[in-house]
């Protein structure tokens, strides 16, 4: 038995495929677990699976085979009509918003080293609030939004709130880090502002206006169209040339301002540029689909629990966050049909329960 | 000479030396807890005389002291002892345990975000009163008196109890628990939402009480059933604070310093509940109290909770009824909700303060 101690001990299977491994090609070479790969084709072969079901789920049924098949181009026009046009791009735009989303939660929470930092830090959520809610109560005659002013008004509305928060907020954090307490205060103080401004319209609107804030407020996909695809599309593929060089140093920040300064890295650019990376992001989606809530906040970690990584993987996280948001609206649709539900409130019912059993499973001190 | 002192022994020594080096001297607290003392009672009398129906302060005292016995007397003494009295003492009642609530679960998490929402004693109140609102059809506070307190303790045991599976047997650990209390709280909210989306009439009602309100109907009988559960609550908070001083220096530290870490921590979370579900039972959720006040009082008393969490009482307590005062004069004769004011005028105050922090960060 004394043997023994001069071997290395034999290392479990959950924490061999946890290991990293490398993948050499002439002189590029590039790290990659085998338990991360796994939860994201998990991950992306489900979301695709959940999108092709959601496309054929409504008023007029198809099946998922036939939905394919219409999609490759073989449907009656009635089917092409109602898939292609009508259905697809909430589909398609569910899943961008879920990816972006998560993304830009699991950068915020690297940058920040705080496993309750979202978006939401940043003033996104609370700015694009504000504005969106002010269009649809201060809005149109007689208190009701319509038309135009609610199609277009109150996604600009939300765009301009959020971006305008965000960069209030990264204005007064210049200078002070990222991870420290103050930049987080900073955040939380700006939100708590424009929070009271959205109650404040809440309470003093009419209760139909109110209504329809809240709807907003809960983050629906409901009539969306390709237009808000494009659009939310062109800033992924943007913001993608700015993240993917700036994502291999994530790593490196996450041992802590000192050692990355230390390692090489300049810490204020990087930053800097990947929190802007999320704010771009998280806007964005707000914008097109809502505050669509607890994605941010959720699929980095279920990511992290699922792969075992010590910190959020983007990729991982953007293929849970599709997943959780596609899933969501097919369940908002259809389980109180005909009422039809915003994903929003149902992101949560279905993430909450996944998370407790990752939680639960895993049965060891998590490192946040 | 090489005496293991027993387990439990509290460091007496060791902490009174710390802590007087961490937070100011002994004497400058005392002079602090005066001064906020003073200013509290200060507080309490403008909440008395301060209103949105424009009756001179002089004439309130000269009727309060029955020097006017005619209508106008009457109707002074009314507005004082059964609107504005009822109604500055909720507001104390409410701040206080907000904030100490906000310390305590920031001391236990270790996390500067965590407000006592985290453990999803907020979102269960709220579930409780929505579908007291909705299916039962209550529409007064006092009505959802007990409603929002269950469903505050129910949702408190759910999250600590997924917190400590979570977490293995041995002890509770903060990052689980924050996790789990985000868990629930999301999973509690998107009830209440999806039943506020389906019913209007509901949500009328409730938006109101949400946003933590002090006026309409919010007299004693909405605070002394709870009252008791709330003072028992900030008893085991400051009988808490020098294991909150432990458990800030990590878990193993405060392990090594004999503490149980899974008996403290359901101790903390059992005050925070009391504390949380009380204020919410009395005048709906007011945010934003106990996340920030910790952070400002943490400039006048360090980090050390056994100055920290008394000040915090007093100073949630000021800052509530000064909002609720605010909200009463700002848009007068309306009035705007505290938790409205808190948001509006709290928060650029609380950012000013915050930016001025310089070199206090991490």
């Amino acid at each position: 038995m004394t043997a023994v101690s001069t071997r290395p001990k034999p290392v479990p299977a959950r924490l061999r495929s946890a290991r990293p491994r490398a993948l050499r090609i002439g002189r590029v070479s590039i790290r990659w677990r085998p338990r991360h790969v796994v939860v994201v084709l998990v991950a992306s072969i489900a979301a695709l699976a959940v999108a092709v079901i959601a496309a054929g789920t409504g008023d007029f049924t198809i099946a998922p085979g036939r939905v394919v098949e219409v999609l490759l181009g073989g449907g009656t026009r009635r089917e092409e009509l109602v898939i292609v046009t009508i259905r697809l791009p909430r589909v398609l735009i569910g899943l961008a918003v879920g990816i972006a989303l998560a993304v830009s939660g699991a950068i915020v929470q690297t940058t920040a080293r705080n496993s309750l930092a979202s978006p939401d830090l940043l003033g996104v959520t609370a700015g694009a609030s504000v504005g969106a809610v002010a269009v649809i109560i201060l809005g149109g005659n007689s208190g009701q939004v319509s038309g135009m002013l609610e199609a277009i008004g109150v996604p600009v509305g939300a765009l301009i709130g959020g971006l305008a928060a965000s960069t209030l907020v990264l204005l007064l954090m210049r200078g002070r880090g990222t991870s420290g307490l103050q930049p987080i205060l900073i955040g939380v103080g700006v939100s708590a502002l424009l929070g009271g401004l959205v109650s404040w319209m809440m309470v003093s609107a009419t209760i139909t206006d109110a209504a329809r804030a809240n709807v907003w407020l809960t983050g629906s996909l409901n009539g969306r169209s390709w237009n808000e695809l494009w659009a939310l599309l062109a800033v992924i593929v943007i913001t993608s040339a700015v993240l993917v060089p700036l994502s291999t140093r994530l790593g490196t920040i996450d041992l802590g301002n000192d050692v990355a300064r230390g390692l090489g890295v300049p810490m204020v650019l990087t930053q800097g540029g990947l929190l802007l990376v999320a704010v771009i992001l998280a806007s964005a989606t707000t914008a097109a689909a809502g505050p669509i809530g607890f994605v941010a906040l959720v699929c980095p970690h279920l990511a992290r629990l699922a792969s075992g990584a010590s910190r959020p993987p983007l990729v991982a996280s953007g293929a849970i966050g599709a997943l959780l948001v596609v899933g969501s609206d097919l369940v908002a649709r259809t389980v109180l049909a005909p009422i039809q539900l915003p994903a929003g409130a149902i992101t949560a019912l279905v993430g909450a329960p996944f998370l407790l059993w990752l939680l639960i499973r895993t049965r060891r001190e998590a490192r946040r | 000479m090489a005496v293991i002192p027993p387990r439990r022994t509290p460091p007496t020594v060791d902490t009174a030396a710390p802590v007087s080096v961490l937070s100011s001297s002994w004497r400058t607290q005392v002079r602090w807890l005066g001064a906020t003392v003073i200013a509290l009672g200060l507080v309490g009398v403008l909440g008395l005389l301060v209103g949105s129906r424009g009756i001179p302060p002089l004439d309130l005292l000269a009727s309060l002291f029955g020097a006017d016995d005619g209508t106008a007397g009457i109707e002074a003494r009314a507005i004082l002892f059964d609107l504005r009295l009822p109604r500055t003492i909720v507001g104390m009642a409410a701040g206080a345990a907000l904030a100490v609530a906000g310390a305590l679960m920031q001391g236990h998490t270790r996390n500067p975000l965590a407000d006592p929402g985290l453990l999803g004693v907020g979102a269960g109140a709220a579930l409780a009163v929505v579908l007291a609102i909705s299916m039962l059809g209550l529409t007064t506070p006092s009505g959802y008196l007990w409603f929002a307190f269950a469903g505050a303790g129910i949702a408190a045991v759910i999250v600590t109890a997924f917190g400590l599976l979570g977490a293995g047997r041995r002890d509770s650990s903060p990052a689980t628990l924050v996790l789990a209390g985000a868990a629930v709280t999301a999973f509690l909210s998107a009830i209440t939402g999806i039943i506020l989306l389906l019913d209007t009439a509901t949500l009328d009602l409730y938006r109101f009480w949400s946003v933590g309100s002090l006026a309409g109907g919010r007299d004693l009988a909405v605070l002394l059933p709870v009252l008791p559960f709330l003072l028992v609550g900030l008893i085991i908070a400051f009988a808490h604070a020098s294991t909150l001083d432990a458990l800030a220096l990590g878990d193993d530290m405060a392990r090594a310093m004999g503490r149980r870490l899974a008996p403290a921590r359901l101790t903390g979370l059992l005050a925070v509940t009391l504390l949380v579900g009380s204020a919410v039972a009395a005048s709906g959720s007011i945010g934003f109290v106990g996340l920030i006040v910790p952070h400002l009082v943490r400039r006048i008393t360090g980090p050390g909770h056994r100055w920290l969490l008394p000040q915090c009482a007093i100073i949630g307590a000021i800052l509530v009824v000064v909002a609720d005062v605010i909200g009463r004069v700002i848009v007068s004769p309306s009035e705007l909700p505290v938790g409205v004011v808190l948001g509006v005028v709290g928060a650029p105050v609380f950012l000013i303060l915050v930016m001025r922090m310089r070199g206090a960060s991490s």
